[in-house]
């Protein structure tokens, strides 16, 4: 490994002062950046770790009814949150659902939603790729890309974002919290993430510099929690990123759907939001032939960008699968399998 | 430097008394579940430094530049070893002495021959900077086209397949067979790549004493692997002191020391210090041999009966561009089913990869999925259960060469796993079974069988003036637990209790014990510690009953039995002596013996020898979003003498996982431009993970075999992997009405199958 200065600031002042720095980068728990030097992918030549900031591991119940989650709160603290489990179920399934039992110990809240994407050219420091190397070419596009992006891709990127956490929160309108050289400022976590277009190796709406200091989901996002899930399709079990997954959050009144919150996972370079299908959904009657014309609406723009077709169709099932399971209910404690359609009853 | 593990336990440890057939729990487990047991790269002799290979990053071409002073500048490293600068070797890295000396890369010139190669090491005072080294050297290449995949080449026929098999092998007339049937299917299977991924990767520490050559290294063959690097750096093979008395799992990857490992060799004599060299988990997809890639067509022909008329199945492999090593996929149906016409053939691709080897089963885990499949797709076409289907046409002898079986409880194994899966009752056609939650339910079922191997090796034994034994024997426990079953073997060999023993293992100061490999290494060296404790008896025996003052003179050498450190006569068990009592008489401070052990060739050209087994699966799969999970497996095994069952469970148990692997999940994915691994790291490389793991139930059958070797052994090692993964897609079949052909399957295959 190349050496690296190594700091440790002492605030999230000072934070920002070094990281804004040409060469550095933030280390939360580094189960993903570590990976990514070992492998040459990125070499910083300074490391900022951040898990020594203050203040930054707390959850905190909001005056107004919302919740802001610190930065630093591991994936594991949070899901296992009696609380937050209750009122944010697909979120806190969608966490679960992720990793490994050891890796959701570490990782953290800023860690998931800043963790690269998981193709494996762009791990592969002898391919071709535009997000390492502007301009370089995409060795994904006619390689090896069963499980690339169908939504929302280019030309110049066909990768996928690989957070489950994000899934559901994307729909739930979570907000970031962004410290930075300028100052505080606030982004929809729609838009944290970008598509490719002409510019992949933009992945974030990030600055130099910026900081992730908290996560926060206001207070209407509770309202979904009685009929929340979060469906992963994956390769096994469990320990491996989706294939295609779903969250649908759903607020059913008088036997048809109020609100609908939808989105896909595994399917675009963003946690994709749905919100063609939640319209469908809006005034519904809770129907497997509303999730279908809500399915098809969500996929209505897909195509495949290699080998992946199978994925539009998938994503459009579990999309259904999804609507149907949270329609019938949140359960009332997070399945032994979280995410895996094994741990619920299927459809019809 | 030997490992002597002290056999006297806590009693705790003994759950059900000692010695062959007991269920003993290992006896190197508490060093290794407390971290106690020193694995080769735990070693730090003083003075030792750092070693890191680097490798290439194209699959074919030549290595044009290194910047070598980019690397040497880099604070910490000591020197970069390249191919211009390197310690001379005595022998051609590329010279073929014998058929298990195969090529392996030691920079003997500029050429790449597969991604993943080593084109230079960097030796550096700490493991950092060793890798920021390999790291700076930012070689330029002269890139050539990657041949990748099945379809690379023009297929030839390969000289032989496997060791020494002839390519084709024809029994009765294929032709005549195909035409007598009634019923044809005809199929075309994929399986893929697989890589080795045992826990521990390869890893040396290399020792130079002048032109002696100390090394901690896992190993499966420490002969094989001393004669190899004598040969390599022209010094006596007793010159090379290997000690690897533990594994972190082998599967063949170990068989026979790797090109790495030599590299490690060459860079401690290159800078006169000891050297650590271990593979990153990445870098074991190149050097370490693999299972190739294999396209497989079969043909199977029934009658109207649903006898078989005919078997014909052929085989693609891929092979490396430099070396011959031919996955011997197709001879898996040379010994199951009864046809009186059976063909099997293969041809071979040369691709840009390292050259395949050993791995678990190799040929027969290849082929017997598909056979398994194809058996599968048969007896569907006649419209007969699976099980009746086998049991029509069980083979009473094998069928290729006309031998009797030396022993095959195979039957029982049907009717046992069968009555434990409750099979009865399947319904024939698929897509019939639903869960509570309106899964789709399938079952499926394989045969089971691996060839009995035997090597050569060797044993002493001693028995000391105060009566107690030492069994002396370099076998190698690569995690599967030899320390145990042959400690259990030598104890009953020299009639002691297993307290009264010490066994001397895993270094090559002792005598040779061949290779552990081909599920032949408890057979091989039980027979050799059988045969050196059989000797050393004698000899006490001898001193006895010669003696006047001897309770046991005059009864003749068969006329006593060894038991718990005395020797008793056979007729009269109240006069007996013990060994400490036999020897202080004769003034001697112990005496010993040597014993070998290998296959009986009369024995073997009279009997065909397997081992069988038979596996039944239940799998489950989501009717709309083809997630597949397998719920429940259940396999019997008759595999002659059992040594230890919990040993041997595991054995098996650890095998039909891999069967399971094999069928649903496990793939090295390779860039067909390239010829990169592009998921060469345990995140991606998917193996099952305890959530796939389903309840398991593991039977052994009682068999008993005279034929074999001396204590009837088959060996376990293997076989448990064969007719799982065939089970488990066929299973996958009778859920949903989808034969997918390529393995592993995959979510899209179900997905699309099933239709919206
Ligand atoms: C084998 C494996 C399997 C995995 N499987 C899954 C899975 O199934 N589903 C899933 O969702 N995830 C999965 N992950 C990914 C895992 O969730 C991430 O690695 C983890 O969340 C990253 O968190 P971290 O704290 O370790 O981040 P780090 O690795 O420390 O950082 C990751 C990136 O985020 C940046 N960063 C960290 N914190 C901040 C901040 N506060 N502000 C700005 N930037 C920041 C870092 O600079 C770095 O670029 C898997 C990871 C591995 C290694
Ligand atoms: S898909 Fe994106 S990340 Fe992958 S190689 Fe292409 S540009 Fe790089």
């Amino acid at each position: 490994m190349m050496n690296f200065d190594y700091v440790r600031p002492a605030s999230v002042a000072d934070a920002i002062a070094v990281g804004s720095e040409k060469g550095a980068s933030y280390l939360a728990s580094g189960t993903n950046l570590l990976d990514l030097m070992k492998g040459g992918v990125s070499r910083p030549s300074r490391l900022v770790d951040l898990t020594r900031l203050p203040g930054l591991d707390r959850i905190e119940h909001l005056a107004d009814g919302g919740l802001r989650i610190g930065a630093l709160v591991r994936n594991a603290d949070l899901a296992h949150d009696a609380g937050f489990a209750r009122n944010y179920p697909a979120v806190a399934e969608a966490l679960l659902s992720g990793a490994s039992a050891q890796l959701r110990n570490a990782a953290t809240v800023g860690g998931n939603l800043m963790q690269r994407t998981r193709c494996a050219y762009f791990y592969d420091a002898g391919s071709a790729c535009n997000r390492r190397w502007p301009g370089a070419g995409c060795d994904a596009l006619n390689g090896e890309n069963r499980l690339h992006a169908v939504l929302g891709w280019s030309e110049g990127c066909i990768a996928t974002h690989p957070s489950d956490f994000c899934v559901p929160l994307v729909a739930l309108d979570a907000i970031v919290e962004i410290e930075g050289k300028s100052g505080r400022r606030e982004l929809p976590l729609e838009a944290l993430h970008r598509l490719p277009g002409e510019t992949p190796e933009r992945e974030t709406a990030l600055e130099r510099g910026d900081l992730i200091v908290a996560l926060r989901l206001p207070a209407e996002a509770q309202g979904f929690a009685k009929h929340a899930r979060y469906i992963k399709v994956r390769e096994r079990t469990s320990y491996a990123f989706a294939v295609v997954s779903a969250a649908a959050s759903l607020r059913i009144e008088d036997g048809s759907i109020r609100e609908a919150r939808i989105a896909l996972g595994g399917v675009a370079a963003k946690p994709w939001r749905a919100r063609e299908a939640e319209q469908v959904l809006a005034g519904a009657a809770p129907d497997v032939a509303a999730y279908r014309e809500a399915a098809r609406a969500a996929l209505a723009g897909a195509k495949p960008s290699g080998d992946n077709a199978f994925k539009i169709e998938l994503a459009q099932r579990i999309l259904v699968r999804a609507l149907t399971l949270a329609a019938a209910g949140t359960p009332d404690r997070i399945p032994a399998l979280p995410g895996s359609p094994f741990s619920s009853v299927a459809g019809a | 430097m030997t490992v002597e593990l002290s056999l006297t336990r806590d009693p705790a440890h003994i759950r059900h008394g000692s010695n062959i057939g007991q269920p003993m729990t290992r006896t190197d487990g508490v060093l290794k579940v407390t971290g106690k047991a020193r694995y080769a790269a735990d070693n730090h002799p003083p003075g030792m430094v750092y070693a890191v290979i680097a490798t290439s990053c194209i699959a074919r071409g030549r290595v044009k530049s290194l910047d070598v002073a980019a690397a040497k500048r880099h604070p910490g490293v000591i020197d970069v070893m390249t191919p211009a600068h390197k310690p001379e070797l005595a022998e051609d890295p590329d010279a073929k002495g014998n058929p298990f000396a195969f090529r392996m890369e030691l920079l003997q010139s500029d050429e790449v021959r597969y991604a993943n190669q080593a084109i230079a090491v960097v030796i550096a005072e700490t493991l950092e900077a060793a890798t920021e080294g390999a790291a700076l050297l930012s070689p330029r290449y002269q890139v050539e086209i990657a041949r990748v995949g099945l379809d690379a080449g023009e297929p030839y026929t390969p000289p032989v397949v496997g060791i020494g098999n002839p390519a084709e092998v024809r029994h009765g007339d294929i032709d005549a067979g195909i035409a007598a049937a009634s019923k044809l299917t005809d199929s075309t299977y994929e399986t893929p790549a697989q890589y080795h991924n045992a826990m521990e990767p390869h890893a040396i520490v290399a020792v130079w004493d002048g032109d002696r050559l100390f090394i901690d290294t896992p190993s499966q063959g420490m002969g094989f692997a001393q004669m190899r690097i004598a040969g390599l750096f022209g010094i006596p093979p007793a010159n090379i002191h290997i000690n690897s008395p533990f594994l972190g799992g082998g599967f063949g990857s170990k068989g026979l020391i790797s090109g790495p490992q030599v590299l490690g060799i060459m860079a401690a004599r290159l800078i006169g210090r000891p050297v650590k060299l271990v593979l990153r988990r990445s870098q074991m997809y190149g050097p370490v041999g693999h299972r190739p890639p294999t396209r497989q067509r079969i043909r199977i022909g029934t009658d109207d009966a649903g006898q078989l008329t005919a078997i014909n199945h052929e085989a693609r492999v891929t092979t490396s561009s430099f070396d011959d090593f031919y996955e011997p996929a197709a001879d898996a149906s040379h010994t199951l089913y009864a046809s009186p016409a059976i063909r099997t053939a293969h041809e071979a691709v040369r691709v840009d990869t390292g050259t395949p080897l050993f791995m678990r089963a190799p040929g027969e885990a290849t082929g017997s999925i598909v056979l398994e499949s194809a058996i599968d797709e048969a007896a569907f076409a006649c419209g007969i259960d699976p099980l009746e289907f086998r049991l029509k046409n069980y083979a009473e002898v094998e069928p290729t060469t006309g031998k009797p079986f030396s022993s095959k409880a195979l039957r029982q194994c049907y009717a046992k796993a069968a009555e434990r899966f409750g099979w009865a009752g399947r319904p024939l056609q698929p897509k019939q079974m639903r869960d509570e939650n309106g899964f789709l339910v399938g079952w499926g079922m394989g045969t089971a069988t691996f060839p009995a191997i035997m090597f050569q090796g060797n044993a002493r034994a001693v028995i000391r003036a105060d009566g107690k034994g030492v069994m002396e024997t370099g076998a190698h426990d690569m995690g599967q637990g030899a320390w145990t079953a042959l400690a259990q073997i030598s104890a009953d060999s020299l009639g002691l209790n297993f307290d009264q023993l010490t066994f001397r293992s895993g270094s090559s100061d002792l005598p040779d014990a061949g290779i552990a490999g081909g599920s032949g290494h408890t057979a091989t060296v039980g027979a050799a510690i059988h045969n050196a404790g059989a000797a050393v008896i004698a000899k006490l025996a001898e001193l006895a009953t010669s003696d006047e003052r001897s309770p046991l003179f005059g009864a003749g050498n068969a006329g006593v039995v060894a038991r718990a450190g005395r020797l008793h006569r056979r007729d009269d068990d109240a006069r007996s002596e013990s060994y400490a009592e036999i020897l202080a008489r004769a003034g001697l401070a112990e005496v010993d013996a040597t014993g070998s052990g290998a296959a009986d060739a009369t024995a073997q050209s009279q009997y065909a020898m397997h081992a069988h087994g038979a596996v039944f699966a239940e799998v489950k799969v989501d009717p709309e979003l083809g997630q597949i999970r397998a719920t429940r497996l259940v396999g019997a095994f008759a595999a002659g003498r059992i040594i230890n069952p919990l040993l041997v469970e595991s054995q098996l148990r650890g095998g039909m996982i891999w069967g399971l692997s094999f069928a649903l999940h496990e793939e090295a994915v390779m860039d067909h431009r390239s010829g990169r691994i592009l998921n060469a790291n345990l995140a991606e490389y998917h193996v099952p993970v305890n959530a796939d793991v389903p309840p398991m139930d593991v039977i052994t059958v009682d068999e008993h075999d005279p034929h074999v070797n001396p204590l009837g052994i088959k060996g376990v090692g293997e076989i448990g992997i064969t007719g799982s993964a065939g089970a488990v897609a066929n299973a996958v079949f009778h859920a949903t009405g989808i034969r997918v052909r390529n393995f592993p399957i995959k979510i899209e295959e179900i997905v699309m199958g099933l239709g919206s």
